[in-house]
């Protein structure tokens, strides 16, 4: 009994070592950072960094329900395009109406997603693949391929561009509250277990009576949420919404899963690593933006994706080495 | 993961998909024939042969991939990297010093590089254990990156007759390129059905455990199939870009994947592998041209062919999943 309530930390640390991993790196960035520029440390920097990738978690936070229970959601970067184009419509009407209006319709594509996995058993990465395509379309049509300017006499532009109190930007709050109580869903509810559950074994899940179907319609609704939510983010951050935004934003999210330590083939994983994982990619993208700015290296808007698609190759070397040691801890 | 997908197709079967496939192919000319105007005409052919060529050669690259339980994401930058390096090699130096070896040099180099694009896709996979989707993600991504980072993201233009054979050169008055991709599928439907490397393709997408307890090759094989599929779609870029004459780094096989997959899905390829219709993929490729262009003519927008071709994927594969159940 001792010892099951007492905190034993090695044990915490080899049961995590994912997680450890993602936050050590993550703060020797940080102090990296601090030591080397100026302004790494300004305000200034922190609240416009939490700032702009607060939709970059979120997108990731529903990324990881879907990971985990071993599907994937290639549909959120263009599901937040269309979400901002609905927002920046809405923006008249106020935040709120627009950011519920914009989260119902990220909800109602992650519906068609769950619909197309659940109901007509597509593949989930063809499933959302095609409403991808469907969203980009939507987005579109419905903007006439233009960039929407919000209306910047209500009170919609507030949340992308002003601070809570002062200190913390609204995104990155709300944010951080969608993550907590994910985080309590994840490990504290039937729902929460049931999604890990099946990404460890779907038929067993089934088998054991778990409510597979509903786990399922979850996890690709919450991920259409969470990118209606990012969608409302990027409309009134940057004052429109844009129907080509979102490209490569879930190569972002994907990696930013498995960066916190996330089994791409589903059944582990964690809330608070995969925020880390956000945080993290968007730090070496801020490091890489400092450097540029000191003259050390120069490389031009190409070099990002290469850089982008290396980090992910390293990412996934990594995983597949945990995926070999989960894999010989369970047998 | 069930993996009681059967390797010998039930003749019945079969013949009932390539009718489907038929059917629509027969409904979309009908169609056409009564709507779309000037359909009928030589010049049409031309153009939706040349289209079809560069989605079929691709498809048929996919469907080994697919055929093997794997998936491609990679081929439209693998075109992009192919295609930016051919005239970088015919416009160097070197390529205008020698024009004959130039050209050949402009040929095979991009396609040897391509070939390379396949072996680190298809090592991820079958050495290192990583999922098809995640693992030709990373190409996906930086494969454009590098072909943007070789041209500064410029558009390279150039007048080179001997290259651009490839792209609008005509044998018995039909495109080049037709030719070349229905030579490809005799060659590949052969090696698919003749030799011991395609039936165990086919065994090993199968069931891939009892391919490799029966001492099949099964890294090989799967190593093999990204390459011909990389070559292929190194192929594809470079006919792309003697159509044009000029290299677009950015543009060149653009969402090439998805016409790919679709091409290969509506030609009867099973997601789940075991099966590599060669031919099928031809059909399908024609299909997803055929309706690109109905939209096109009959002047629908760009955003909603996109939405057209969503709604062709989601058929295909619900269809086929409902065969398979």
């Amino acid at each position: 009994m001792l010892d099951e309530s007492a905190f034993d930390l090695r044990r915490m640390l080899q049961r995590n070592s994912a997680s450890v991993t993602v936050w050590a790196v993550l703060f020797a960035l940080i102090v990296f950072g601090l030591l080397r520029y100026e302004n790494f440390g300004s305000a200034y920097n922190i609240t416009s960094f939490l700032n702009y990738n607060a939709m970059f978690i979120a997108i990731a936070l529903g990324m990881c329900f879907v990971i985990m229970t071993g599907g994937i959601d290639l549909s959120v970067g263009s599901v937040a395009a269309f979400t901002s184009v609905v927002a920046a419509y809405l923006s008249p009407y106020g935040i709120q109406v627009a950011l519920p209006g914009a989260i119902a319709a990220g909800l109602a594509f992650g519906a068609i997603n769950a619909f197309f996995v659940i109901v007509l058993h597509i593949p989930p990465f063809i499933a959302t693949l095609a409403t991808m395509l469907g969203a980009k379309g939507g987005a579109l049509v419905i903007s006439g391929a233009q960039t929407i300017s919000v209306d910047w006499t209500s009170n919609f532009t507030k949340l992308g561009m002003e601070n809570a109190a002062g200190i913390l930007p609204w995104t990155i709050l709300i944010v951080g509250v969608l993550a907590v109580a994910l985080w309590i869903i994840l490990e504290k509810t039937t729902i929460g277990r049931t999604v890990l559950a099946i990404g460890g074994s779907e038929d067993a899940s089934a088998l054991m009576g778990l409510k597979v179907n509903r786990a399922k319609a979850f996890v690709y609704i919450l991920s259409g949420g969470c990118a209606g939510l990012a969608g409302v983010f990027l409309a009134s951050g940057f004052g429109a919404g844009q129907p080509l935004e979102g490209i490569g934003w879930e190569l972002s999210a994907i990696a930013s899963v498995v960066v916190g330590g996330t089994l791409l083939t589903g059944g582990l994983g964690s809330v608070p690593a995969t925020v880390a994982g956000a945080l993290l990619l968007g730090l070496v993208f801020n490091i890489l933006n400092f450097e540029n700015g000191r003259g050390t290296i120069s490389f031009s808007a190409y070099w990002q994706m290469v850089i982008r698609g290396g980090f992910l190759f390293v990412v996934i070397l990594f995983q597949a080495r945990l995926m070999a040691r989960h894999q010989k801890a369970a047998a | 993961m069930d993996q009681t997908v059967s390797i010998e197709k039930p003749p019945a079967r079969l013949g009932s998909r390539i009718h489907g496939g038929l059917l629509a192919l027969v409904l979309l000319l009908v169609f056409n024939a009564l709507v779309t105007p000037n359909f009928l005409q030589l010049q049409t052919l031309f153009v939706n042969i040349s289209q079809v060529a560069t989605i079929a050669i691709v498809a048929m690259g996919m469907t080994l991939v697919i055929a093997t339980g794997g998936i491609d994401l990679s081929v439209g930058a693998v075109m992009a990297l192919a295609g930016a390096l051919a005239p970088l090699i015919f416009l160097s130096e070197f390529g205008v010093a020698y024009p004959a070896l130039g050209v050949a040099v402009a040929f095979i180099l991009p396609l040897i590089v391509a070939g390379f694009c396949g072996l680190f896709n298809g090592a991820m996979v079958a050495v290192l254990g990583i999922q098809p989707i995640i693992a030709t993600l990373i190409l996906f991504i930086s494969g454009r990156g590098i072909a943007q980072v070789l041209t500064n993201g410029n558009l390279q233009t150039f007048s080179n007759p001997a290259f651009s054979y490839l792209g609008t050169g005509k044998i018995l008055g039909l495109p080049f390129q037709g030719w070349l991709a229905l030579a490809i599928a005799c060659v590949l439907f052969l090696t698919i059905t003749r030799t011991t490397w395609g039936r165990y393709l086919l065994a090993v997408g199968g069931n891939e455990r009892a391919a490799f307890l029966s001492g099949g090759p099964v890294r090989r094989v799967k190593i093999g199939a990204y390459v011909i599929c990389a070559v292929l779609s190194g192929l594809a870029g470079l006919i792309v870009v003697a159509i044009n004459s000029a290299s677009d780094a950015a543009r060149n096989g653009n969402l090439m994947e998805l016409d790919a997959i679709a091409a290969a899905v509506v030609g009867g390829a099973l997601l789940q592998g075991g099966r590599a219709p060669i031919f099928g993929a031809i059909l399908g490729a024609i299909i997803i041209q055929l309706v690109k262009y109905t939209l096109l003519a009959n002047g629908v927008e760009d955003e909603v062919a996109l939405i057209a071709k969503a709604l062709i994927i989601v058929a295909a594969v619900w269809i086929q999943q409902r065969r398979k159940a």
